[in-house]
């Protein structure tokens, strides 16, 4: 039940204020201009689907805490990420107080739409500020909005924004403070006034409308008209075959991309790592700590960190589809293929974060407002290739796929076969939600109500620091868990050392041998050998460890001229094509990853379905690791 | 008399049948016309917030495929997405084909 004592006498702390309004009107960007905070902006409806805060002194000096939230059409809540908003905003949470303010941020480009929930927030009994934010596509769009008018039908204080740009922020906060001021000295007189909120009945719904056409009569002074570039793009975009055929082509040269625009630098990077090696293969003495540092380290954590350019460039993608606005008309475009399998077209959102990484996928699944469809949309999210994927993918093609153009010259042969691993995963994940969908998880289809956000340019400024905060936690990632994974590694794969007049190399004698020699059997019949096994244990914290861990262990286990050829070199030296290509399908079903496994725990609050996707996609992956292999090698005839 | 049965035959127009191009006035909302697995009430409710609502200009500027579905309307200042089947709840008036 929403506390309704007003405004409760609390102890020291400082007031809170929640940043609530539609979904894609500049809540975030708002709350990032207000703290300084980098929380991901994007223009599609859903981006934010947790509660999070950030701190800023106001020029009054109180300190004052902001609570961003996910945008919502009514406090009514239909979906997981619109029951945050509802109950930070009533104060249903057991932990917080309802907050002391309210800065309502409206777009004032769709003001029709954005003001019916700004009335419902009015009924409240909280203070609220209105956030006139997009004033500067208003603007350019000719819609004239007076704020003071606005201000005057709707009781409240109006301040006009352009988040983006950081204008308005100042009048804002000033009007922040006077509020803030104001609860103040009305909270030492405990405020009994109850929280007028309750559900808004059809008819509710159709008077707050009425009044939002009144409002809007008094104060815009030009009608808005629909943004005209959009409605071109579109035109061309959403075309009913083509549009489709238009998203595939975009996909596909993703992943052309990820490959062409990373040699490069991948290059430099594997040219500098070689030439570091060589400095201490000359100038250190043989020993324990040069073979840290050259196996371990640089073969192991090196290895991985040379992927870091393609993950930028399929970054970059993600990035430029999610800022432009075209998240939503894909989601549009793929509704009915989608609905075939029973999935719902907004599940298009989190399954292409996936391909980032699964973690955040699952949690974009909170704005999926049906519980079936939300559980069957985080199972098959461990199927988009995540980009920890990538390095595997990548090492294995450089292996053991030739550099080579197909069909005339156009397309590289690696990207179209790191295309294919993707479709693999994509195909196999649908057919999954497609079997789930008929047997335990039936139930409605949700209806599709979605609005297609305006075409913006993506914001250079944007994008790059996007991509800057990716590299970083990259590179953080490698520097800690990965860096201590390898020198752990290491260690097993070097101790104890091999004994007198041994004749197999060191490694096969030390622990991680030994626990490789232990798996072998088990992994046999699906061509993986006992380096495979060995590698496959500490990707479960990690994915790309598992690179590294090949690249320590033929590190340790080749010597002379082998050492000098990259860890592909080696590979296609020392695998088969069938075990190569058994690996590969091995991690398109790749579900041994921790992080996937608990977050899908607390998402959906169960312990089975975690189980069931462990259990489910190893046996997925083992059956169809075993017949690419037995394919595979009766083809070739080994 | 003539404009009476006139509005009683457009009122029987739903959104859910329009093709790309038509623009016309919502005049009522109907549930009943829907196939939808909803609690009475709240598909009415949720067009309602979507700005689907009485009165309302909408123009059909996209259809999906295949059989041209869902379809993207312009309503007032935004555009919404939905499906035929859901859409079969809006009776409208036609305007413009
Ligand atoms: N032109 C312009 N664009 C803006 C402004 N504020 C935000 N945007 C853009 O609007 C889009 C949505 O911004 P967000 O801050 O992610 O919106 P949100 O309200 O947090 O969205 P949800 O978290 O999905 O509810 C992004 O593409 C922003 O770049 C503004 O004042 N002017
Ligand atoms: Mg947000």
């Amino acid at each position: 039940m929403p506390k309704d004592d007003g405004f409760p006498p609390r102890p020291a702390g400082p007031p809170r204020i929640a940043l609530v309004g539609n979904p894609n009107c500049g809540k975030t960007a708002l709350f990032n201009a207000l703290t300084g905070a980098r929380q991901k902006v994007a223009n599609y409806a859903g981006v934010t689907v947790e509660r999070k805060e950030g701190l800023f002194v106001s020029p009054g000096g109180t300190r004052v805490k902001v609570i961003d939230l996910p945008g919502t059409y009514s406090l009514r809540a239909r979906s997981p990420d619109e029951e945050v908003t509802r109950d930070v905003v009533l104060g249903r949470r057991a932990d917080e107080e309802v907050p002391e303010a309210i800065v309502c941020v409206v777009d004032a480009t769709r003001l029709r739409l954005n003001l019916r929930l700004v009335l419902e927030m009015k009924k409240l009994g909280r203070p609220v500020i209105l956030a006139l934010n997009m004033m500067d596509e208003a603007e350019s769009q000719g819609i004239a909005v007076d704020a003071a008018e606005l201000s005057a039908a709707l009781g409240m204080p109006v301040v006009p924004t352009v988040a983006i740009r950081k204008d308005g922020i100042q009048p804002l906060l000033d009007q922040i403070d006077r509020t803030l001021q104001v609860a103040k000295s009305e909270g030492l007189a405990p405020k009994t006034a109850p929280c007028g909120w309750s559900e808004p009945s059809a008819r509710d719904l159709r008077d707050y409308h009425l009044e939002v056409e009144t409002i809007l009569a008094q104060a815009v002074g030009r009608p808005s008209r629909p943004h005209l570039a959009t409605r071109k793009i579109d035109s061309v975009l959403l075309q009913p075959a083509a549009g489709l055929a238009i998203l595939l082509i975009l996909l596909f040269l993703m992943f052309q991309a990820v490959f062409s625009w990373a040699r490069l630098p991948m290059e430099l990077i594997d040219g500098g790592l070689s030439a570091v090696k060589g400095a201490i293969d000359a100038g250190m003495a043989d020993g324990p700590l040069k073979s840290l540092i050259t196996d371990g380290i640089i073969g192991g954590v090196g290895s991985v960190v040379i992927f870091l350019p393609q993950i930028l460039v399929l970054f970059l993608f993600i990035q430029i589809l999610e800022d432009s606005g075209y998240m939503a008309r894909a989601a549009f475009l793929l509704d009915k293929m989608m609905g075939g399998v029973g999935l719902h077209g907004r599940a298009f959102i989190p399954l292409l974060s996936s391909f980032a990484c699964a973690v955040p996928g699952i949690m974009a699944a909170r704005t999926i407002e049906n519980r079936t469809d939300r559980i069957a949309t985080i199972m098959i999210a461990p199927l988009m290739t995540c980009s920890a994927r990538l390095p595997v993918y990548t090492l294995i093609i450089a292996a053991f796929i030739p550099q080579r153009q197909v069909l005339g010259g156009w397309v590289g042969l690696p990207g179209l076969v790191l295309f294919a691993l993707y479709a693999a995963g994509i195909l196999s994940g649908l057919l999954i939600a497609f079997i789930l969908k008929r047997t335990v998880l039936t139930g409605a289809r949700e209806p599709l109500l979605m609005e297609l956000p305006a075409y913006r340019l993506p914001r250079p400024r944007n994008v790059l620091l996007g991509l800057y905060e990716r590299a970083r936690a990259f590179l953080v990632r490698a520097g800690t868990t990965i860096f201590a994974l390898m020198v752990v590694i290491w260690a097993l794969a070097s101790f104890p050392a091999a004994p007198e007049g041994a004749t197999l190399p060191a490694i096969d004698y030390s622990i991680a041998g030994m626990i490789g020699h232990f798996l072998e059997p088990l992994l046999a019949p699906i061509g993986f050998n006992w380096e495979i096994a060995v590698a496959l244990v500490p990707g479960m914290a990690a994915r790309e460890v598992a690179v590294g861990v090949l690249g320590t262990v033929y590190a340790l286990s080749d010597s002379g001229d082998a050492m000098r050829n990259s860890l592909a070199g080696l590979l296609a030296h020392s695998w088969s094509l069938p075990t190569a290509l058994s690996f590969l399908t091995w991690y398109v079903f790749a579900p041994q990853c921790i992080a996937t496994l608990s977050v899908v725990r607390r998402e959906l609050n169960s312990y089975w379905w975690p189980t069931a996707m462990f259990f489910g996609l190893t046996s997925l992956a083992y059956g169809a690791s075993f017949a690419t292999f037995r394919v595979a090698s009766a083809l070739i005839g080994e | 008399m003539r404009t009476e049965t006139g509005l009683a035959m457009n009122a029987g127009v739903s959104l859910g049948a329009l093709r790309k191009g038509a623009q016309a006035e919502i005049v009522a909302l109907d549930e009943t016309a829907a196939t939808t697995t909803l609690d009475t009430g709240e598909l009415e409710r949720r067009l309602i917030e979507m700005g689907l609502v009485e009165g309302a200009r909408i123009e059909i500027l996209h259809e999906g495929f295949p059989r041209r579905d869902p379809i993207a309307v312009l309503v007032g200042d935004s555009t919404i997405a939905l499906r035929r089947a859901e859409a079969n709840a809006v009776m409208v008036r036609r305007l413009k084909d």
